[in-house]
């Protein structure tokens, strides 16, 4: 994937008026966060990653953004969405048997675990899923569709797009208390914004990105 | 449970949060619970926030409670989507019919101040024949008050929360000024205006709840972009700096984390006061009134909930309509790429609005609605392409770096009332041993035609703006009203006029659930205009004896 916003660091603006005290705190517990699993097993954790690494891939990455570790701290701390479609059972409930329920698939469709299968055998059962095309007996009467799209896709994008290296990825300015910003208009940006490399200037856009913390 | 909700109450021993201060503080009026306080308020929001600081001002004793907590946005507030899901009601609450809606972040708060604490600060008047749609427009149903009484309270709150706006709206009949100027245009507000001269609609900018100039102890707002998720700065003029302030000084004492669970019933038809946990245990408070201000959902559940022998289907329901009538708005979306970069999360979400179609009566479908300009955060973004787009993998990591380069619309649209979609109890229990709701939702006729409307006039503004891959976002709702609604008929409403239950003479109503019908625009201008009025007939009734 090219590098829209080269050298682009959020967290360099941690000590400007950008950032303020309730910022930094929330910010250092996710990235601090424990690796898990703290409420999965360890097997269903193992599908649960497989299942991270095909909605958001980070293959290109060293450090990926450790998804299931998210989902599983959101189940430890049974950290409900508000809501929950009646055809559901509760969060916990619902992921325990859902995971279950794809390992399940994978041994029937190809004799193997999700997450040892390649990645697009992983993917064809997730788009089955998804189509609501998945019915061993492990679903019980949870909709395979509805689990993807109430549980898995709630969670495991959101979980990606509150991580600061995905805020870098897609240029966003990140936290912005108290200084907010100034420049409002079509391809203005103000100095402690991403800059966004035009093919063949990606110098400019490397320096004006080292300076975004100044 | 997150450290937050582990914590203790603050507004206690005679002091309450400064919320405008750092680890400060305010005097606080408090009430024992033997006392019988002349009103008990369930709710601190659009509804219950107003309520009590005029109820306080005209010198009655208040005590408000919140099930949430009482925060000092200064210091309680980070600039993070995530960490800010602190102010919304997670509560379980099951959902399900054709359209099951999606409720949490999007959709209720819980914290003193309620869901203005999060809401988008969008403060726009009803039309003034939507106040009696089924007999001018043939639809709906009608409100039982006057739009020249409601626009005079309109004036009143659009100066107590100083409304910065245009100075000449386009729409409708006169109105005074906004007191305080027009925020800036962000880039994708430009973009809608554009599109709305190509449509032929005019424009405006959005008349909005956060200052652009200084307001006593609340500075001008940063366009820092994160007003759902709390204001930081205090620009925003929500409840929790505008109403409950107001309240303290004038002696209401506020309880925060207390929720409330059973309003009791007494003798003669009349309410005794109410049952509410707080601190680990369930106590009671006294009261001669007690209103209920819980949104839309919370009443109907709160007076569900409250079935006692002499009220078997629960309080105020003999016309068996509480948690009936439920409505939620259209809030459909389109979005499209430009070339230029948008950086749309810049300023308040929401900085353009066309009110077009709701003055507009050249149209196949019953009901108004608003158009306005967005800027979604990164999770919201990433929500609405998974949802909209069904989107995974890959595809949606490289559709999501578009980002910076997305313009985008929002209808607010009439949802129309159908006395099949409805809040009921669930058999399931929550944390306080409470029936958890169950809310039941799809759309009618009238409303699939409203929003494949908008979502023609939105992708017409996108093409006129030169976006390109433009998509629909084909499902989401906003706001909640209806449930206890308001008529001049016991047999076919829940509360009359001034919000007081048909079946208790001192049990009231004043939020979003009062609403006969929802109108084309976001409810909370009206919601405390409506407060407002509630407050000025409790005091003429007070006055004549007939409370
Ligand atoms: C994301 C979002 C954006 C919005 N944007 C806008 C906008 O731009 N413009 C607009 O006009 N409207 C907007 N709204 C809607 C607006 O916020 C609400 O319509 C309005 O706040 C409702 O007022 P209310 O008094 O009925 O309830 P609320 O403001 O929600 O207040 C209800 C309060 O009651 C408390 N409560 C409930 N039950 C109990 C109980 N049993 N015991 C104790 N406390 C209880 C809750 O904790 C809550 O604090 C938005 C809403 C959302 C979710
Ligand atoms: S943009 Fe303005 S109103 Fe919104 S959070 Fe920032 S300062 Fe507050």
């Amino acid at each position: 994937m090219r590098d829209r916003y080269p050298d682009y660091d959020v967290a360099d603006k941690r000590a400007t008026p950008s950032w303020n005290d309730a910022t930094r705190t929330a910010l250092d517990q996710r990235l601090a966060v424990h690796p898990g699993p703290r409420f999965l097993d360890a097997a269903a954790f193992a599908t649960l990653q497989a299942l991270c690494g095909r909605i958001l891939p980070q293959g290109e990455r060293t450090h990926p953004v450790p998804l299931a570790a998210y989902v599983d701290e959101k189940l430890w701390l049974d950290k409900r969405a508000g809501f929950r479609n009646a055809e559901l059972p509760p969060l916990r409930e619902a992921w325990q048997r859902g995971l279950a329920a794809l390992e399940a698939e994978a041994q029937r469709a190809y004799g193997r675990g999700f997450a040892a299968l390649d990645p697009a055998s992983q993917d064809a059962l997730v788009g089955r899923m998804a189509a609501g095309g998945l019915h061993d007996p492990a679903w019980g009467d949870m909709p395979c569709a509805l689990f993807f799209a109430e549980r898995v896709m709630a969670e495991i994008p959101r979980a990606y797009y509150a991580h600061p290296s995905a805020w870098n990825e897609i240029g966003f300015g990140g936290p912005a208390s108290p200084r907010g910003y100034v420049r409002l208009d079509f391809d203005k940006r103000d100095p402690w914004e991403a800059a966004e490399a035009q093919p063949g200037r990606e110098a400019e856009a490397r320096k004006a990105n080292s300076r975004v913390g100044r | 449970m997150s450290d937050f909700e582990a914590s203790t109450p603050l507004a206690r021993d005679g002091r309450a949060p400064n919320v405008f201060r750092e680890g400060g503080w305010t005097p606080m009026r408090q009430y024992s619970e033997t006392e019988e306080v002349d009103f008990a308020i369930v709710g601190t929001g659009a509804g219950g926030g107003t309520l009590a600081a005029r109820l306080a001002e005209k010198g009655f004793s208040v005590v408000a409670f919140d099930a949430g907590p009482f925060f000092r946005p200064l210091e309680d507030f980070a600039s993070d989507e995530e960490s800010q899901s602190k102010l919304y009601w997670l509560d379980e609450r099951i959902v399900d019919g054709a359209d099951p809606l999606v409720m949490g972040g999007n959709n209720s708060g819980k914290c003193v101040g309620g869901s203005t604490v999060h809401f988008a600060m969008v403060s726009l008047r009803f039309r003034p024949e939507h106040f009696k749609a089924r007999t001018l427009l043939g639809y709906g149903a009608d409100w039982p008050v006057d739009w020249r009484e409601m626009w005079g309270y309109y004036d009143q709150v659009e100066r107590a929360l100083s409304i910065s706006g245009p100075l000449s709206y386009p729409w409708g009949p006169a109105r005074p000024a906004y007191p305080y100027r027009p925020h800036p245009m962000n880039a994708c507000a430009q973009a809608m205006a554009v599109g709305c001269e190509h449509m032929g609609m005019k424009w405006a900018p959005m008349p909005l709840a956060t200052v652009s100039a200084p307001r006593g102890e609340s500075p001008p707002c940063v366009q820092r972009g994160f007003c759902r998720f709390g204001c930081s700065t205090n620009a925003k003029q929500s409840a929790l700096v505008v109403w409950i302030p107001r309240a303290l000084k004038a002696g209401a004492e506020v309880r925060d984390l207390a929720m409330v669970g059973r309003v009791e019933l007494g003798s003669g038809g009349q309410v005794t006061g109410l049952h509410y946990h707080r601190e680990g245990a369930w106590r009671f408070q006294k009261a001669k009134n007690v209103v209920v201000a819980g949104y839309a959902i919370e009443t109907p559940r709160l007076l569900l909930n409250s079935a006692c022998p002499d009220a078997p289907d629960g309080l105020a329901n003999s016309s068996g309509l509480v948690g009936k009538y439920l409505m939620t708005q259209p809030n459909q979306g389109v979005f499209g790429r430009t070339k230029e970069e948008s950086r749309w999360y810049k300023g308040p979400p929401i900085l353009c609005v066309s009110e077009h179609w709701n003055y507009c009566d050249d149209k196949n479908f019953p009901g108004g609605y608003t158009l306005m300009s967005q800027g979604p955060m990164p999770q919201e973004w990433v929500n609405i392409q998974v949802g909209a787009r069904k989107l995974w993998g890959s595809d949606l990591r490289h559709a999501m770096l578009d980002y910076n380069h997305m313009v985008g619309m929002k209808v607010v649209g009439e949802g129309l009332p159908s006395v099949h979609n409805s809040v009921t109890l669930a058999d399931e229990v929550d944390q306080y041993g409470l029936r958890i709701p169950r809310i039941t939702y799809s759309w009618t006729e009238g409303d699939k035609a409203l929003i494949a409307h908008s979502m023609d006039q939105m992708q017409g503004c996108l093409e006129g703006a030169n976006a390109t891959d433009i998509f629909r976002q084909e499902q989401d709702t906003n706001h909640l009203n209806g449930t206890a609604r308001m008529g001049d008929d016991p047999r076919t409403s829940v509360v009359n006029p001034d919000g007081r239950t048909w079946d208790h003479p001192n049990l009231w109503v004043c939020d979003g659930s009062t609403f006969p019908t929802t109108g084309g625009v976001n409810p909370s201008l009206t919601i405390q205009a409506m407060a407002l009025r509630t407050a000025d007939r409790i005091e003429a009734l007070a006055a004549r004896g007939e409370l």
